[in-house]
């Protein structure tokens, strides 16, 4: 029974630290314009189109990562300016269609790059090799990335918690306005809320890609939504609680995917229910139930409406 | 001392549709079959009827809803799934014995159908889903469009749903061409027919936004307190504009499946939602004829007029550069960009036709008494 | 505890408590309206006096007490789950046995209670005709089949004369086609009030009706006031900071303060009041 659910554990513990990951850009901006970027999953999927063309034009592999961390941060910190600061003033809806059009933008865009072809992503070495762990056989991977992205929570709440812009941005989370009038340079503060984002959804897209090694124009989208699904599970605005949530779905998304194999070998089925359908359906059911029982998440902070 | 506003606009508005529905048909007599227009008008159509539509909640009612597509699937699914003939099940429904409805109905039921079936899904998930707040309610409902999409490819539903396959071999809009004994076609009726369709339904959502209800809807999506301060329940009308609209999402789904021919779950992705979303932001949110022209618009510009933006072109001996597959879709994504920033109102604000025509006829038209 | 005092009452307040999270906004209100007067509730900033029209349109529901509404219980609370150890008010125990009742805002609008707002709520995309119209759409007797089919012309035609005439009362007939917030700010109040109108109430909860307005145009809107509730038989609540306005024509005046009330009595009663005088200017320490 465990040597059936292990592999799909694993796997589902790597995939959640990737969408932990992507889930952190969105629930910093979240928290910061109250804004859902839609965006920031295409992002997520830009940098790993970034990473194909560079690795092909044959630079080394060590120069290519942080180029291509720095592309993608570039990337985000100018959709942020092009679309959303000339919106500060204008109804969220607005700022929300916007997303969308910049979302749309960027996968017509590498659909024109590319030609709308899956382009193999390119063989990182060590982190790709196969190891065995018990009873799974997986890539390297896997297993660095939990630890990977302990390592950048711990110190992006270092940052956040120690450091003046981490201040500046504990400060325009709660109010906006006031902090603006307490001379706090608020494009400053949500660029860098952007940038750091990004790094993270490139960082998030070299793991990704390593295990799925294709990319598309749509490769960002369900990463993209299931990530958001996690930072509100965990709590909107809350970077604890996106993480964990980024877990947590990760992991039970794979199980579904597995549960087929799982149950079968387990002998309560007999014949395979094709349940692994549901395993993007899942988050959603999730994320919907999670809205409706604490729309505040496991870990966000209750805020009331005035009337 | 009633008030009434001049009819002049009004009736102007009624004979230019009037005369668009005539054009239709000549054009449709006239013309080959195959041309381009026709393609770009049946599309349009379905378009319009679903951007219309999704304008009802967004624009009319102030619900930000993303699960448009997820209420087409159903239309779609349901209308393949009843109007399939019968000899042709064992062939659709290959890997599950020919599925387990062995009969059709009239199209006409069968869409009637698609949407009763998309507004029960959609009462069904506004129950919860229409408690929540603007972002987290856009969030929830494109969840559940995926929700729905997973359920529809679900092999354990494959004797109705076909599963992850596709389904094909049901009346489409080529059907409705009257066709003689020989099978030579007699009379083009494959535009005008879903010319008619989106037409009626269209119509029907106007009544609706012009009638006490519609201007309670206007009321919640101004303000919602005051709203509910004027014995407006919230809940109560929310749910309606909910389900009114996903019941035309779906008829307009059952719409598509005609116009393609063919319908797979797989095709039904947030990513149609968002474009008929901007869509409904190019024409203005809150108008309904913006929303139909730019539904036109966008069909025609996507299908037809921008296809040569896909293409190498030579003009003399100079190779216009960057033009290849896919360039058309980034000009779009480009022109709508600069309208989502730039010209935030779209094509028509929230005006509609007649108050465009009655403007220019002078503040006279809206005199008191 | 009975259940009604006297025949003439409209609006109770029994031991009225809301408290936010450990914060108690009002503390222990209890008053009552009686047929046919206008009452002012009255008080510093900040005292609760919206909140308490919030307990009573159904806005917030009160952490404790009873509103009846001719004689008949309309909200009913007692503090219940973590409420009943951070209850920081008094007579937490007193409705316990009590059958709590909770209405939504439209349905205590449908009852006979209207309202409007302080910081003004009007329908902004829609003209001042439209704005009073959809108030008559609570006592529509269509659905929605009936109103897209047009079926329902008969009614249509009668709540928009209702309208016109009802613009025509507060001397807005001439506008009735701008929007409503083009106007200038104190037809936009008049606006709100028809709108409210429009709901057929028989008690109107008045928030902050003059305010921003200037002196003469708060003598009008005295003399509007008196006006309205004479011709629709209506009894008026309301809250004001103008106090020439408040002496001139309420019958009686409560006064609030920090959540409590402080006084009661007629306009002659509370200004010689020293409790009251104190709470508006403030008292030496000593």
């Amino acid at each position: 029974m465990w040597d059936t659910v292990f592999p799909y554990l694993l796997s589902g513990i790597s995939v959640g630290g990737q969408y932990a990951l992507i889930a952190i850009g969105y629930t910093m901006v979240y928290g910061i314009l109250r804004l859902i970027n839609f965006a920031h999953g295409d992002v997520f999927m830009v940098a790993g189109i970034i990473m194909v063309y560079i690795a092909a034009s044959g630079l080394p592999l060590w120069l290519c990562i942080p180029l291509v961390l720095l592309i993608t941060v570039g990337v985000g910190f100018l959709i942020e300016r092009v679309a959303y600061k000339p919106l500060r003033t204008a109804p969220r809806m607005s700022v929300m269609i916007s997303a969308i059009g910049v979302s749309y933008t960027l996968q017509n865009l590498v659909l024109y790059i590319t030609g709308g072809l899956n382009k193999q992503y390119p063989t990182i070495p060590w982190i790709s090799d196969t190891m065995v762990i018990g009873p799974a056989k997986t890539k390297v991977v896997t297993v660095v990335t939990p630890f990977l992205v302990i390592l950048l929570v711990v110190a992006l709440v270092l940052l956040i918690n120690r450091t003046k812009i981490g201040m500046a941005m504990r400060a325009v989370s709660k109010d906006f306005e006031t902090s603006q009038l307490m001379g706090i340079k608020i494009n400053n503060v949500i660029s860098t809320t952007f940038i750091i984002g990004s790094f993270l959804a490139g960082v998030g897209s070299i793991l990704f890609f390593t295990n799925y090694p294709t990319v598309i124009q749509t490769s960002g989208a369900m990463p993209g939504l299931k990530a958001f699904v996690a930072a509100v599970f965990g709590g909107i605005g809350s970077i604890p609680g996106a993480v964990i949530g980024a877990f947590i779905i990760g992991i039970m998304e794979n199980i579904i995917k597995g549960l087929d194999v799982i149950l079968f070998k387990a002998g309560l089925t007999s014949a395979p229910l094709g349940l692994a359908t549901f395993s993007d359906a899942f988050s959603f059911a999730l994320l919907i139930i999670i809205l409706l029982v604490k729309p505040t998440g496991l870990f966000g902070e209750k805020v009331t409406d005035k009337v | 001392m009633n008030l009434k506003r001049s009819k002049k606009p009004m009736i102007i508005t009624l004979a230019l549709v009037a005369a668009v529905y005539i054009a239709v048909f000549i054009a449709e007599q006239q013309l080959p079959a195959t041309s381009m227009l026709f393609t770009v008008l049946k599309k349009g159509a379905v378009y319009a009827l679903v951007a219309v539509s999704m304008n009802l909640l967004n624009g009319f009612t102030g619900i930000f809803s993303l699960g448009q597509a997820g209420f087409m699937l159903v239309g779609a699914y349901v209308y393949g799934i009843f109007t399939i003939p019968v000899v042709q099940r064992a062939a659709v429904y290959q890997y599950f014995d020919g599925g387990v409805i062995q009969f059709t109905v009239p199209i006409i039921v069968a869409v009637i159908m698609a949407g009763l079936a998309a507004a029960f899904f959609a009462f069904l998930i506004g129950l919860p889903v229409l408690r929540l707040k603007s972002d987290y309610l856009a969030i929830a409902t494109l969840g559940f469009a995926e929700i729905i999409r997973a359920i529809f490819q679900w092999n354990g539903l494959g004797p109705v749903t076909n599963g992850s396959n596709m389904l094909r071999a049901f009346p489409n809009f080529n059907d409705f061409n009257i066709k003689d004994t020989q099978g030579n076609v007699t009379v083009y009726l494959s535009t005008l027919i879903p010319f008619i369709m989106a037409g009626v339904c269209i119509l029907l959502i106007v009544l609706l936004i012009n009638s006490s209800y519609g201007r309670a809807l206007k009321a919640i999506r101004d303000d919602e307190v005051a709203a509910e301060a004027m014995g407006i329940n919230l809940a109560h009308h929310k749910r309606l504009a909910f389900c009114v609209s996903s019941f035309f999402a779906g008829v307009g789904g059952a719409m598509l499946a005609m116009y393609q021919t063919t319908v797979q779950a797989k095709s039904f992705t947030s990513a149609m939602t968002y474009e008929i979303l901007l869509i409904v932001v190019i024409g203005g949110i809150g108008s309904v004829t913006g929303s139909v022209f730019s539904s036109f618009l966008f069909v025609a510009c996507s299908e037809w007029w921008l296809r040569f933006l896909d293409e190498q072109q030579t003009i003399g001996d100079f190779q216009v550069p960057l033009l290849r597959n896919g360039f058309r879709l980034v000009v779009f994504s480009i022109i709508i960009m600069i309208v989502v920033l730039f010209f935030r109102r779209g094509i028509m604000g929230d005006k509609e036709l007649p108050d465009l025509l009655s403007r220019r006829a002078g503040k006279k038209g809206r005199a008191v008494k | 505890m009975s259940e009604a005092v006297n025949k003439n009452e409209v609006l109770r307040l029994e031991n009225i408590t809301m408290q936010f999270g450990g914060v108690v906004a009002i503390n222990n209100l209890s008053l009552e309206v009686n047929q046919g007067e206008i009452v002012a509730l009255i008080g510093p900033n900040g005292a609760g006096k919206t909140t308490a029209f919030n307990c009573i349109t159904g806005v917030y529901e009160p952490t404790n007490g009873i509103v009846y509404f001719h004689g008949r219980p309309i909200v009913v609370n007692h503090p219940q789950g973590k409420m009943v150890k951070q209850y920081g008010g008094i007579n937490g125990d007193m409705y316990k046995d009590r059958k709590l009742v909770v209405h939504t805002p439209d349905r205590i609008t449908h009852m006979g209670i209207a309202r409007t707002f302080q910081n003004i709520r009007l329908f902004k995309s829609q003209t001042a005709f439209d704005n009073v119209l959809i108030g008559t759409h609570l006592r529509k007797m269509s659905n929605m089949f009936t109103a897209t089919f047009r079926l329902n012309a008969k009614e249509e035609k009668a709540n928009r004369e209702k309208t016109a005439q009802l613009l025509e009362i507060v001397g807005l007939a001439d506008v009735a086609n701008e929007l409503a917030t083009s106007l200038p700010y104190g037809k936009q109040r008049r606006l709100e009030i028809a709108r409210a109108l429009a709901t057929d109430p028989t008690l109107l909860l008045l928030d902050e009706p003059a305010a921003g307005m200037n002196p003469q145009e708060t003598d009008e809107l005295g003399e509007f006031i008196v006006d309205i509730k004479n011709r629709f038989n209506l009894t008026v609540f309301m809250i004001e900071h103008h106090m020439n306005l408040v002496m001139d024509i309420s019958d009686r005046i409560y006064v609030l303060d920090f959540g409590k009330q402080i006084a009661e009595g007629t306009p002659e009663e509370i200004q010689k009041n020293p409790v009251v005088i104190a709470a508006y200017l403030g008292v030496e320490e000593e």
